[in-house]
């Protein structure tokens, strides 16, 4: 018997039948696919990207230099130097990420006490070299002010379940 | 002897034994603020809080006294709650600001707060603000962070006895200040910042750079002066980021001196990283085979006579042991570790040594001092005597000039015809000298640097021998040297050899051309104009005097940049460590000159630092006590002879630069401007 159901189904090509009415299915049914990069795929608000450094609305940079990021990187992937500025405030004069060594953990954030690192909703920051992935704080302030609406959002998002 | 309780366990203590006190010989910790052990107690922050059986209330722990039959409890619930209650209280004004305050990471008020704290605070008011005190070039203030322990005012009161600072206003209106607006007056105000238990005091050279985890910690010992007080240096990677003193009962306490503790940004400045050759009366660098070569060249053929060298402040025992080994190979005897001009007997230990240690200063009752300032040549020195003088019964003269030394003394006279008045006992003083059970001399370089060094020396023996100062149980003549490098110097064998010239000599000779070449190993103190056309090797680490003159120079390493043995003016062999590499290609001094006695062809017999210790203990034994006062025996010393009427004075005429290294330091020269005044008049184009 069992010869016989295999024989009929080969003769009559139910299965091809069965796909080709699968396929023609989900022909009437909306796409899941998404033209990259022309269309992007909605991202949580605790997405940890690219790394930022924030300022206050005034221009005034966040980062006070407490050097707790540096001392929380598991990756050793953040250098510090900080110094006082003129007006006798604490600043950082070197703020260095190397994207190569980050594992994208987010202890950096979470330790800022004052949100001035922020790991932004951007991953598309791929480079031809290197060398362009070792990120200083110019690279990485002029992060900031280019996703600061999208960040602020995001932080404001969060900030009840912080 | 009191017994009590303390947590269930029974202890008995000496009598006048604070709680406090005996709690930590139990190893229970008690959280404190304004409690320090070295400074009077004052019970005024509260944390220290225990109950004590039979007392209505939780009493301070540091300010009662065990009493017999106490029973203590130090971890039941309502001490913890008093902790609690005033850790709230504290932290009630105490600003948010860890991030950014340099104590952060290394903080009293942080630990406690963790450990004894409330998560969150209660409290909704304005917190108090109080504006910032000027305190002088090293301590940067943030008084809001203030917690009004007042370790800083006791300190300055007690141990540097430089009353500059107090408080004003009461309760919580309470603000330490400066009286007025005064940079604080003393070489001890960068100790300030270490008593201060929160981040009110910090260190202003420190400002910013560094966090306390992630610096690398070194125990070593400070060169700046003789005293030779145990620090620990903070590098990261190659930088010496700050210097800390380290607990040493017998030498520093745990107090350290400014120039001492701020000098370091010296050692970034004005170094030498390679060698120079000087070619047609201009330095130019080359390399260390360059170098060598052309010193070998000079040297050919040279008879011994005509070789000299000296060596200076800063260079350790190694070093000098080396150069003067390879002297003797090339035959020559002149080589002198006095580059300061100072004539004493080296032939016998006891008189050059400190010989009562600078803990024995407590046992003293009467201390003369000649010819010395020990404020500014041994600034611990001074505070030991400021220490013995709170204590009690102490009387204290001066032969010399009239300075503020911090604790009152009598000036018995200006100059050696006082010490010779004592010997004949015809001097107002001698009945005192004579009444003393411990009685102390202490002399210093302003007594050995003139002509009749030799006889002064001798007449001190003899004050001595006349009062008692040599006895079995007690040892009272000490010489306070202001260079780290001298003791072990002598002790190493570094002074004129049989028909050797000394200091003197060697500089008359080459201004003269009777000595063709002159090594300086480190040597910068000298009247360079006075080697006249000789040829000068100059191995050391700062581009200062010494390397101005020099023709060929070899860069060495600085005290935080080798191993090495230093000498302190005790007597006392103490091993200073690698902290950081040295820069560019400046090596260790002792491996310079064994490099270049081998291109002489009188190739040294060490090869390891091992090999060299071990020859050094075999020459003198002391090297291998390291830490440890080796007694000096007694036998006469010094040159008996006439003395000039001149009055002593002291060397040091600006204590915040005394070397190479502080000369170089931008701190320090912060500190003379605001400190010692100007070192030039200021004119319209000044900043």
């Amino acid at each position: 018997m069992a010869f016989l159901d295999r024989a009929a189904r080969s003769l009559f090509l139910t299965e091809l039948l069965g796909g080709m009415a699968l396929t023609l299915r989900y022909m009437f049914k909306p796409k899941v696919t998404l033209n990259y990069p022309y269309e992007k795929g909605p991202i949580s608000s605790r997405f940890r990207g690219e790394h930022v450094l924030r300022r206050y609305a005034s221009g005034e940079e966040r980062c006070i230099a407490c050097k707790l990021c540096e001392a929380v990187c598991p990756a050793l992937a953040i250098t510090i130097e900080a110094e006082p500025r003129d007006d006798g405030s604490r600043r950082t004069t070197r703020y260095d990420i190397d994207m190569t060594k980050c594992i994208y953990c987010g202890l950096c954030q979470e330790a800022c006490p004052v949100d001035a690192v922020v790991m932004g909703p951007n991953f598309e920051f791929s480079t031809e070299s290197r060398e362009e992935l070792f990120y200083n704080k110019q690279k990485l302030l002029a992060n900031g002010d280019r996703w600061e609406a999208e960040i602020a959002q995001n932080l404001a998002a969060e900030a009840p379940y912080r | 002897m009191p017994k009590l309780t303390i947590d269930g366990i029974e202890i008995e203590v000496e009598p006048g034994t604070s709680i406090l006190q005996a709690c930590e010989q139990l190893g229970i910790e008690i959280p404190r603020f304004c409690y320090h052990e070295r400074l009077s107690v004052p019970a005024n922050c509260r944390m220290c809080l225990v109950e004590m059986e039979r007392a209505p209330k939780p009493v301070a722990s540091c300010a009662m006294p065990c009493g017999d039959g106490m029973v203590v409890r130090t971890n039941s619930e309502t001490v913890l709650k008093a902790r609690k209650g005033v850790m709230e209280f504290l932290l009630i004004n105490h600003p948010l600001d860890c991030p950014i305050c340099d104590q952060g990471g290394e903080c009293d008020l942080q630990d406690q707060a963790m450990a004894y704290g409330f998560d969150r605070g209660r409290y909704g008011e304005n917190k108090r603000a109080v504006e910032d005190k000027y305190m002088g070039p090293v301590i940067k203030t943030i008084m809001t962070r203030c917690i009004h322990c007042t370790r800083c005012i006791r300190f300055i009161n007690e141990v540097a006895g430089v009353p500059d600072v107090g408080a004003v206003y009461r309760g919580e209106h309470m603000e330490i200040t400066t009286f007025v607006e005064k940079a604080i007056g003393s070489e001890l105000s960068g100790n300030l910042a270490d008593v201060c238990p929160v981040g009110a005091l910090t260190h202003k050279p420190y400002a910013f750079t560094a966090r306390p985890w992630e610096l690398r910690k070194t125990e070593t010992v400070d060169v700046l002066d003789a005293v030779g007080s145990n620090i620990r240096v903070d590098a990261r990677g190659p930088e010496v980021m700050r210097v800390l003193p380290r607990v040493n009962d017998d030498i520093n306490e745990e107090w350290l001196s400014d120039k001492s503790r701020y000098s370091y940004d010296g050692l970034k400045r004005q170094r030498l990283d390679r060698p120079y050759i000087r070619q047609n009366g201009k330095l130019v660098p080359a390399s260390w085979t360059e170098a060598f070569t052309a010193i070998a060249a000079r040297l050919k053929g040279l008879s011994g006579n005509r070789i000299a060298a000296i060596s200076g402040d800063l260079v350790d025992v190694e070093a000098q042991f080396a150069l003067k080994e390879l002297l003797s190979r090339l035959g020559s005897t002149s080589l002198d570790c006095r580059q300061d001009g100072a004539r004493f007997d080296t032939s016998v230990r006891a008189g050059y040594l400190f010989n009562s240690g600078i803990a024995g200063i407590e046992k003293a009752d009467v201390i003369l001092l000649v010819g010395t300032n020990p404020r500014w040549e041994g600034t611990l020195v001074n505070a030991r005597i400021r220490k013995r003088y709170l204590a009690g019964g102490v009387t204290i003269a001066s032969i010399g000039e009239q300075r503020d030394l911090t604790y009152p003394y009598s000036v018995i006279g200006s100059g050696p015809e006082t010490l010779q008045q004592l010997v004949d006992g015809s001097h107002a003083f001698s009945e005192t000298l004579r009444a003393a059970k411990n009685p102390m001399v202490i002399v210093g370089m302003g007594a050995f640097q003139r002509p009749d060094g030799l006889a002064v020396q001798a007449a001190a023996r003899l004050v001595g021998e006349v009062y008692g100062m040599f006895r079995d149980d007690w040892s009272g003549f000490n010489v306070l040297h202001t260079a780290a490098a001298r003791v072990g110097g002598i002790e190493a064998g570094f002074v004129p050899g049989e028909g050797g010239r000394d200091i003197h000599g060697i500089l008359d000779g080459a201004s003269k051309g009777e000595i063709d070449f002159v090594y300086l190993l480190g040597a910068d103190e000298i009247d360079t104009a006075k080697l006249g056309n000789a040829f000068v090797v100059y191995q050391g680490h700062h581009g200062d005097a010494g390397a101005h003159r020099a023709d060929v120079i070899l860069p060495g390493a600085a005290y935080t940049e080798k191993n090495a043995v230093y000498v302190n003016t005790e007597g006392r062999p103490q091993l200073a460590r690698l902290a950081v590499f040295p820069p560019g290609e400046a090596r260790e001094d002792w491996k310079i000159v064994r490099a270049l006695s081998e291109v002489l062809g009188t190739t040294l017999p060490f090869d390891t630092h091992g090999q060299l210790r071990q020859r050094l203990m075999a020459a003198n034994p002391i090297f291998g006590a390291v830490g440890e006062m080796t007694p000096a025996s007694w036998a006469p010393f010094g040159a008996q002879g006439p003395m000039d009427t001149a009055p002593f004075v002291t060397p040091i005429t600006n204590f915040y630069m005394t070397d190479p290294i502080s000369r170089a330091s931008v701190t320090m020269a912060n500190c003379t401007e605001a400190l010692v005044g100007p070192a030039q008049e200021r004119t319209g184009t000044h900043g």
